[in-house]
């Protein structure tokens, strides 16, 4: 069947359908762009053809962009040269769309060519709103649920098919930014405020139809294509985009922390197109395309933040013979910030939730919870005053367990303190149904010891959010021992009604996440009593692409946190642990109160309204600043190292069973160096036999806990990957 | 070796680079002209009496572009034999100038060669002729480039200077101008600017704050804290470059900064035989010269590796000075030369600099050698080293030595 078909009418419109079967939304093909191309050949030779409209046969969307396998594909056909075949099949690409917009013109009196324009139902974003802006004219319905834009930047990648150049030509570097940097998708009114679309209307292939029956020669032309074009808002070297230009490396450079190529490649398309006519803007733009693709890092990225994410997301890891397990009414013990932020989410995908605290008070603060954060909403025009009476009522707070009837979860977020737990758990298991999930929201205590206390540890699981509930995209869902495989499931749909990104992980101390974190955190104290400077720990954690740089993060979590998990993880591990300085340094830090922004001092000095002034210099009175700081790169790589070992091990531990996981969980929860794609793409992209000559000379230098895992050096000798090792998502296809 | 002596070096009074300046509604290619005609009449330069003429300038566009040096060759009375060569090193082009004429006649590539430069910043706005450095991404990502204030501002930063230190180096330069001024230090090289009809239009320094104290400058805001810290934020571009920095410490505005002005200024440079032929007596040698390539970002810390460089090259200590320019493109700029040598302030920049008097960029490194050497002279000492800092991460520096 057919990705794209061309139709002819009586009144001489060729109508081209993309539809492509089995999909849900169209994506681009190779198939596709041949079939396209076919088509508008076929329409612009046809002498009965006035004019073209480009539509979807999908209701509501017109293409959701490329399909992303696709790149991987073409730099593995081009063989030995695969940045020659990058770029020749980007520029195959733009010879097909600038046919399109030339539409078989005469090049020198700019007459003659067929009008074509583009009718879009819905969304359209990467090449699915390229390809309509090499036409004459788009027009979009009034869809408010549908968006536009060009999100490729937010998978390391940039609009490679002519968008970059199209936008920028067409608005300005000034007025493209925020669509080609930010990759903001705009809904079909501030698309047409923004000039990305022309008209918005009813129906589309109507308004397009008689648009094109109409269109004069002049309306075919580009501005680029006529004489005397002049970029909006002033070329590079014009006064005022002089200024934009300067303007715009500083910020992208400060924003993106200089760990983000495709941002850099993005602005030079754009400026080194601007200096140039239109077809060899485009060229240029595929040769920054091709770097861009030929970076490790957009592999990488594509690879966890878009495939394996959503492969996530649509059940990739979930147990395959268990019936659907969705939450009809969910039971949240313990109203504070946890339970409040899990009420919320959860109530927003439209579940009955009871929110249960010791008295009454307690239960409506955290269901006041809900109740801001709607105002916050309506207030910005984003939610309605019904939707806000619908979701506060599918909200019960109370103190009577009684309520948790008929529940089909619990998520158990009390005090972290096991006997308080088990308490709880018994309690609540004599009210609820028989064949309940009983899931716990701790983040440090093993969910096997926890399951001791239910009756049946088969149907206990830990569903492990971070904070802020409603903006931590991951959620860890933590099997213990006893876990079958119908818990399994209905965490993982549970998460997905919230929408969130699940990873499931065997249990162990501090599961996956916390178990890197801690390190991270532990490594960035050390270097302070070895005398680094705190602001070069940070920003060289900033460097490597992590929002926020550990010294800074310890705060933000809060020392007396910091100190709790230390004492615990001693008392447990006994004479395994690896007691540090770092423990003093945290305990000193408790002991003269200084236990982060909740107190307005920790590594930080803040004013009275809580905001950072400065590091506290009082820190150098016991561990004074070293003379010699060492190099960023050192700094960095230790704090990469510590925890991409932490992931290797918990691999070798089986804590981890799926190496996806283990990637995407760490973008999503802690931030780990996106661009990476990773801790294990990472150690990818280095190579295992150098990471394992790294961690030979670190550990020399700084310890054992930078001891090469043997799953890593096995891998250095037989020249391996993660990726290759262990071919994730295989067992999914067949 | 052929030694390469001057014979002569003067300049035009600085006047300020904007409208109300006195020199504004002269043509850059007529200052130049009238810079060449000053110099041929004090030195008697009939016919091919140059091999060249080597014009530094740095905004080479529109009326300063198309080879400024050989326009303005043909509109000055000098023989048509004569060509012209536009330089461009930025702030260190005139001393460029002067450095590539003397080792052009150390080498025998001829006798003798007029050096110089002109640059009218009231009429030809810096900057105007674009830079890939700044707009350029690739380039600019690369370089971590941020404006020359911002890398002034680094310097303090990192180097621990003060809002106070470098206001009072402003004061003293402007104290130190005017008391040259004063007492006619200036003399032997400051010409008249005149007219086509022979009337003055300038004959004296006219940027010139005397008034000056650490009060009128406390009161100036600091000029590239805006930028630096909120649009477009380079602040955060330099501590990615310096990630031991926790914030940049603003402290330069226009009053401790190089003034914008419009000047020239020409050195005739010859051997010994050109001096014997036109019966002129040498007044130094220029005994070394050098350039350096230095970090792009702090950019303007040239002047200390160049200094390094050029004492190392001349088999001299740096005691062996008896006096020092350093350009005042930023007071942080020259506080750290001060602070890498250990220099006596009373031997750097004795009559003032470019924050009192300007900077007229393509022209100021041909003045301060004509600066140190009539001060050399006043004070009958020996030998001097100039030096600027350069955009982009460069230095220079010339040592004269009196004979």
């Amino acid at each position: 069947m057919a990705e794209f078909t061309l139709t002819k009418d009586a009144d001489g419109v060729a109508t081209i359908t993309w539809d492509v079967p089995g999909k849900t939304m169209n994506v681009m093909s190779f198939t596709g762009l041949e079939e396209l191309e076919a088509c508008i050949d076929e329409a612009l030779a046809d002498d009965a053809v006035k004019g073209i409209v480009i539509t979807s046969g999908k209701e509501g969307s017109f293409a959701g962009g490329m399909d992303l396998n696709l790149l991987a594909v073409m730099k593995e056909q081009a063989g030995d040269d695969p940045a020659k075949g990058l770029f020749e099949g980007t520029m195959k690409m733009h010879a097909l769309l600038r046919k399109i917009e030339l539409a078989g013109m005469d090049p020198k009196s700019k007459k003659g060519g067929k009008p074509i324009a583009a009718a879009l139902p819905g969304t359209a974003a990467g090449i699915g709103l390229e390809l309509p802006l090499a036409t004459h004219r788009i027009f979009v319905s009034d869809n408010p649920k549908a968006k536009y834009g060009l999100p490729e930047i937010l998978v390391g990648i940039f609009p490679g098919a002519g968008g970059t150049t199209r936008l920028a030509k067409k608005l300005g570097a000034v007025a493209a930014a925020p669509l080609l940097l930010e990759g903001k998708m705009l809904d079909a009114q501030k698309a047409k405020g923004a000039s990305i679309v022309d008209e918005v209307a009813a129906d589309p292939v109507a308004a397009a139809r008689e648009w094109v029956l109409n269109a004069k020669d002049a309306d075919l032309v580009k501005p680029w294509d006529t004489k005397g074009y002049k970029m909006p808002g002033g070329a590079p070297y014009h006064p005022a985009g002089f200024m934009n230009f300067v303007g715009a490396s500083a910020m992208v450079h400060g924003k993106t922390q200089g760990a983000f190529p495709a941002a850099k490649a993005l602005l030079s398309a754009v400026y080194e197109g601007a200096l140039v006519d239109f077809d060899t803007a485009l060229k240029i733009e595929a040769r920054w395309f091709t770097n861009v693709l030929m970076n490790p890092s957009s592999g990488a990225m594509i690879r966890s933040l878009f495939l394996n994410k959503e492969a996530l997301e649509k059940g990739a890891v979930r147990p395959k013979d268990v019936p659907d397990q969705r939450v009809k009414k969910l039971g949240v013990l313990g109203a504070g910030m946890m339970g409040a932020g899990i009420a919320l989410v959860s109530a927003q995908a439209g579940m009955e939730v009871v929110l249960i605290d010791r008295d009454q008070e307690s239960a409506d603060r955290g269901k006041a919870y809900t109740e801001t954060y709607l105002d916050k909403g309506i207030k910005r025009g984003k939610v309605t005053a019904e939707k806000k009476e619908a979701m506060l009522g599918l909200v019960t707070a109370t103190p009577d367990l009684e309520q948790l009837k008929g529940c089909d979860l619990i998520i158990e977020a009390v005090f972290e303190d096991p006997k308080v737990k088990a308490e709880m758990t018994q309690k609540v298991e004599a009210i609820i149904p028989e064949d309940c999930i009983f899931a716990s929201n701790t983040s440090t205590l093993p969910i096997t010891g926890l399951a001791e206390a239910s009756k049946r540890p088969e149907q206990f699981i830990g569903i492990h959010f971070f904070s802020p509930v409603e903006k931590m995209l991951l959620v860890e869902i933590i099997k213990g021992e006893k876990t079958e495989d119908r818990a399994v499931a209905k965490a993982l749909d549970y998460v997905r009604q919230i929408r969130k990104t699940p990873i499931v992980v065997n249990d162990a101390r501090f599961f996956y996440c916390n178990r890197c974190i801690i390190p991270y955190g532990n490594e960035a104290a050390r270097m302070v009593t070895e005398g680094v400077a705190p602001v070069l720990i940070d920003n060289a954690a900033r460097q490597l692409g992590f929002p926020v740089g550990p010294i800074q993060l310890g705060d933000e979590t809060s020392i007396d946190l910091a100190a709790k998990i230390t004492r615990a993880t001693k008392e447990a591990m006994g004479n395994d642990y690896p007691a540090s300085e770092a423990d003093n340094l945290v305990f000193w830090m408790e002991a003269e109160g200084r236990l982060g922004r909740k107190a307005k001092a920790g590594y930080f000095d803040y004013d009275e309204k809580g905001k950072r002034i400065g590091y506290w210099k009082g820190i150098h009175d016991k561990y004074p600043l070293a003379d010699e700081q060492p190099d960023l790169i050192e700094v960095q790589e230790r704090l990469m190292f510590v925890q991409a070992l932490e992931a290797v091990r918990a691999l070798e531990e089986s804590v981890i069973e799926d190496i996806r996981e283990a990637d995407v969980g760490a973008i999503l929860a802690w931030g780990f160096a996106p661009w990476s794609g990773g801790p294990l793409s990472w150690l990818d992209i280095i190579g295992a036999p150098y990471a394992a000559q790294r961690c030979d000379e670190l550990t020399e230098k700084f310890g054992p806990r930078f001891t090469c895992p043997p799953l890593l050096r096995e891998m250095a000798e037989k020249g391996q990957t993660f990726y290759g090792r262990f071919n994730p998502g295989a067992k999914d296809a067949a | 070796m052929t030694e390469a002596y001057i014979y002569d070096a003067l300049r035009t009074p600085r006047g300020k680079g904007r409208k109300d300046g006195a020199l504004h509604e002269v043509t850059s290619v007529r200052l130049s002209a009238l810079t060449l005609n000053a110099l041929k009449e004090r030195n008697n330069l009939e016919g091919h009496a140059v091999e060249d003429v080597i014009w530094g300038n740095v905004t080479q566009v529109m009326e300063q572009g198309g080879c400024l040096a050989r326009s303005a060759v043909l509109a000055s009375d000098l023989d048509e034999s004569i060509p012209g060569l536009a330089i461009n090193r930025f702030c260190a082009s005139g001393m460029e100038a002067v450095n590539l004429a003397a080792n052009q006649v150390r080498g025998g590539a001829g006798d003798a060669y007029i050096a110089g430069g002109v640059e009218m910043m009231g009429r030809v706005a810096m900057g105007s002729d674009g830079a890939a450095i700044a707009v350029d991404p690739s380039l600019a990502m690369e370089t971590y480039f941020v404006p020359q204030g911002i890398s002034a501002d680094i310097i303090a930063t990192e180097y621990g200077f003060t809002r106070d230190q470098a206001d009072a180096l402003a004061v003293e330069s402007q104290k130190r101008a005017a008391k040259a001024w004063e007492e006619n230090r200036f003399e032997k090289s400051v010409i008249t600017v005149r007219d086509q009809n022979g009337l003055a239009i300038l004959d004296r320094d006219e940027y010139m704050r005397p008034q000056t104290d650490m009060q009128s400058l406390g009161a100036l805001n600091p000029s590239f804290q805006m930028m630096g810290e909120q649009m477009p934020g380079f602040d955060k571009v330099a501590m990615l470059k310096y990630p031991h920095l926790e914030r940049i410490n603003h402290i330069h505005h226009a009053g401790n900064s190089s003034g914008i002005v419009d000047g020239a200024a020409a050195v005739l440079i010859g051997n010994k035989e050109f001096g014997e032929k036109h019966g002129l007596k040498p007044r130094a040698r220029i005994r070394s010269t050098a350039k350096i390539g230095t970090d792009p970002t702090i950019m303007l810390t040239g002047p200390v590796p160049v200094t390094e460089k050029i004492l190392a090259e001349s088999g001299m200590a740096f005691s062996d000075i008896d006096l020092f320019e350093v350009n005042e493109a930023f007071a942080s700029v020259v506080l750290r030369f001060m602070q890498a040598f250990d220099a006596d302030p009373d031997k750097v920049n004795v009559n003032g600099g470019s924050i009192a008097m300007g900077h007229p960029l393509g022209a100021t490194g041909a003045i301060i050698i004509g600066t140190l050497l009539d001060e050399l002279e006043r004070q009958d000492k020996q030998v001097g080293l100039a030096t600027l800092c350069i955009a982009s991460g460069m230095g220079a520096a010339t040592i004269i030595e009196r004979v």
